[in-house]
């Protein structure tokens, strides 16, 4: 069989039902994939070895998909990035040893993300465990910090109910990745398969989750006295399914919304009340509004020091409310005032019915004057001036799209630039890694979102040099066959150390400046088109091109390459003390320097 | 300041090194650490006194009680309670010192658990404080001290203070068996400044 007829004829058998209505002997790697199918999962990413291979061996009797990855580092990704997309729990398998190890940078960005994931690696046997076998590698003890929980089983009986104790694990309360490491023994040995019988331990919700009457009451009268409120929105809204109460208290109230990164798209881009993203790379408005208010409500999100810039002159006459589901991040960075711990849309649910009536006009009209010639007017309008920004670029993507599409980006200025100029008005139609902030993840994480969500259009934002780290994923898109837009930003630099470069280290451009391949002719050795654009009349055209052709299509925009990403907050600096665009900027009509 | 917190953990392999992770992983140095059996089976108790600004108790708490296997926690140095430890101290003794290290003993009600013609072995349960008065008298008196074990504290609540996360498992009940209570009993009532 010819390669791609394998991989696309990889949903093969019906599922054997009889298996979950009676317990049933069946392998260890039997056993793998029963469970898998019995929690409801449809696709693995992954890559095999010895000691996952009796594993691999069963795959062909069960219903699932089995996506080859080029490297296990993708694996994690495209689980994190099928997850991100669909809100399922995306499941990533590997090999003993270096297999495993592979997949650690994957699993680190799935946990400072909080994304559930399941993570399966294959172990040496039980009766060499200890022992420095060949490729054995003490993978639960170097994921302890960057798992929510991982199991290692020894035995054929205990897969089943350490498997799904991992998804409940995984997606239940702050979710997060878990690792089963299974060793081969394990996996080659038979067992009776009792898939009820191995129901993991109901949920027990954190001891310290608090969100009592009193607190609730504390809540309404800051919401009824508060001046000039802003509601902080983050990914928890997205987690927790709040988006249409975090609608509804923003509505009700008159209360502006500003968004971290992750939580762009729990709110709509084109909503009146949501100001845009806050934090280092936030527009001023946004910042300034958050330093002037006087009650700031967070919801589902942590405080993490891109947002806050300096601690100790954050927001510094407000009310903090944050109502989180980790008890562990109140009071972490931030001191706050009312702590309402649980389910954001449990705890919105309580709100919404008892919300006092406030007129936010003054506060409302406030802001929109502190936008005055800081607002970002339509870059469209700019006339061409020969050079090509990659504002433009996302900007007309986002155009194009309609602002429909899902886009996953890497980690860089582009990164920064795709969060200002696409406007996202669906919820979970911005993948990108935030928390870790791993260079690489693009790619990898694009195509789990295609795989979880095929008839939507993904689009891969990335820079010239994060997409150097993964893109032999290309060669499985074209296994998969799997239709992707990709847009590299191609700026001949590692362009956000540049910029920190040209801003704190005098221009001293030391390990920056970056020499790449033909993108499209790389593209084309893999049998993917592409196209080279320069100009910014191209712009359009290519997207256009790349939309209609039925395969994956890849775009090498290359852009200015000392652009910079505005407005800045230097490390250390207050959240207000923006370094903004300087007024020579070409893209000077967008929040100039005064 | 230093924090004294009581975790109960299922009784698993890989739990201990969960917990001390987290005190890595959180930047919060561990003072000391005693892990032991409890009242339930499959359930141990440890003791874990750490330093770190007052403030940031919660937190460690919210955190210890994410890993799974955690059933529960109580920052005990926060309420009033019993705290113990236990130190082994080997002393260079011969004839002509051994009666003062004896009367010393007495006076700390420390126990002399072994003697040999060169040394001695001193065994004393109280607080940490009391461990180190003695240390320093043996200090100031010119003893040497060859060797020196401390178990680190443990802490219980005084009253009738129960896990509640153990009550609301339904879990109460007192598995101990009779026959193994007879050794520990003595300790009961011992009266430790
Ligand atoms: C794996 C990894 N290594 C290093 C970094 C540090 N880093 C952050 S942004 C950046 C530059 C990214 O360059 P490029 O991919 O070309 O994107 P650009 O900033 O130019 O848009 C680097 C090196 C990182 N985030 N991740
Ligand atoms: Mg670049």
């Amino acid at each position: 069989m010819d390669k791609q007829a394998k991989a696309t004829d990889n949903r093969r058998s019906t599922p054997d039902t009889a298996i979950y209505s009676q317990p049933t002997p069946l392998t260890g790697a039997e056993t793998v994939w029963a469970t898998l199918v019995g929690e409801g999962v449809r696709d693995v990413f992954g890559y095999p070895g010895g000691a996952i291979l009796p594993v691999y061996d069963a795959l062909r009797k069960f219903p699932i998909r089995h996506i080859l990855v080029r490297h296990e580092q993708g694996a994690a990704h495209m689980a994190d990035g099928y997850a991100r997309a669909s809100g399922r729990v995306g499941v990533a398998m590997a090999t003993s040893g270096p297999g495993a190890t592979n997949l650690v940078t994957g699993i680190a960005t799935a946990m400072l993300d909080s994304i559930p994931m399941v993570c399966i690696t294959g172990q040496v046997s039980s009766k060499v465990l200890g022992t420095d076998a060949f490729q054995e590698v003490d993978i639960t003890g170097i994921t302890l910090p960057i798992t929510k929980h991982n199991f290692l089983v020894r035995r054929t009986e205990d897969i089943a109910p350490a498997l799904r104790e991992a998804f409940r694990i995984a997606q239940s309360g702050r979710p997060g990745p878990v690792l089963v490491d299974i060793t081969k023994d394990a996996q080659q040995n038979s067992a009776i398969f009792d898939f009820a019988a191995a129901a993991p331990q109901p949920y027990r919700p954190h001891p310290m989750l608090s969100a009592d009457s009193t607190s609730i009451r504390e809540t309404l009268e800051l919401l009824r006295t508060a001046k000039r409120p802003v509601i902080l929105a983050g990914q928890g809204i997205l987690h927790s399914g709040a988006m249409e109460q975090v609608r509804a208290l923003a509505e009700r109230t008159q209360i502006p919304v500003a968004c971290t990164l992750l939580g762009l798209t729990a709110f709509p881009a084109s909503h009146p009340l949501n100001l845009g993203m806050m934090g280092m790379h936030g527009e001023s408005w946004v910042n300034h509004a958050i330093q002037q208010a006087d009650l700031l409500i967070a919801c589902g999100m942590r405080f993490d020091d891109r947002v806050t810039g300096s601690l100790s002159t954050y927001a510094p006459n407000a009310k903090k409310i944050h109502i989180e589901i980790d008890p562990a991040e109140i009071n972490k960075n931030v001191r706050v005032d009312v702590g309402l711990i649980g389910d954001l849309k449990e705890i919105l649910e309580t709100l919404l019915p008892r919300l006092p009536g406030r007129d936010g006009a003054a506060w409302l009209h406030a802001i929109s004057a502190m936008k005055g010639d800081a607002a970002v007017h339509d870059i469209q309008q700019l006339p061409d001036n020969g050079h090509l920004y990659a504002a433009h670029v996302i900007n007309d993507i986002w155009r194009e799209t309609k602002g429909d599409a899902i886009v996953v980006t890497d980690v860089g200025q582009h990164q920064m630039w795709e969060a200002q100029y696409y406007k996202h008005d669906s919820p979970r139609s911005l993948i990108t890694s935030g928390g870790l902030g791993t260079m690489g993840f693009a790619l990898p994480a694009a195509i789990g979102a295609k795989v979880a969500c095929p008839e939507k259009e993904v689009w891969v934002i990335a820079g010239d040099g994060g997409f150097q780290m993964t893109c032999p994923e290309l060669a499985t898109i074209v296994q998969e066959q799997l239709k992707i837009n990709i847009a590299i930003v191609n700026n001949g630099y590692l362009g956000m150390v540049r910029q920190w470069q040209e801003k704190f280290y005098d221009k001293n451009y030391e390990g920056t400046p970056l020499l790449s391949p033909d993108f499209v002719k790389l593209a084309d050795a893999h049998g993917i088109q592409g196209a080279h654009v320069r100009r910014r009349a191209e712009v359009v055209s290519a997207v256009e091109t790349a939309r209609r052709h039925p395969g994956t299509f890849l775009i090498d925009f290359h852009v200015e390459q000392e652009d910079s990403v505005y407005p800045m907050i230097a490390p250390g600096a207050a959240l207000h003390e923006m370094i903004r665009r300087p007024k020579h900027n070409p893209l000077v009509e967008t929040a100039t320097e005064e | 300041m230093l924090h004294t917190f009581v975790a109960l953990v299922e009784d698993k392999t890989g739990l201990l090194a969960r917990v001390t992770s987290l005190f890595r992983r959180l930047n919060v140095n561990i003072i000391s650490l005693t892990v032991g059996g409890t009242e339930t089976a499959g359930v141990s108790r440890t003791t874990i006194v750490a330093e770190a600004a007052e403030d940031r108790a919660p937190r460690i708490m919210a955190s210890l009680y994410k890993l799974e296997g955690v059933l529960d926690v109580d920052d005990v140095g926060r309420h009033s309670a019993v705290i113990r430890e236990l130190a082994m101290l080997k002393i260079a003794a011969d004839q002509s010192t051994r009666s003062d290290l004896f009367q010393l003993a007495e006076v700390f009600r420390a126990r002399i658990v072994d003697l040999a013609p060169e040394s001695l072995m001193m065994e004393i349960t109280g607080s940490a404080s009391k461990i180190e008065g003695l240390v320093q008298i043996l200090l100031q008196g010119n003893y040497r001290i060859l060797e020196m074990a401390r178990t680190g504290r443990m802490a219980m609540r005084r009253g009738h203070h129960a896990s509640q996360v153990l009550e609301a498992l339904g879990d109460t009940t007192p598995r101990i068996d009779p026959k193994t209570l007879s050794g520990a009993l003595k300790l009961e009532d011992e009266n430790h400044a």
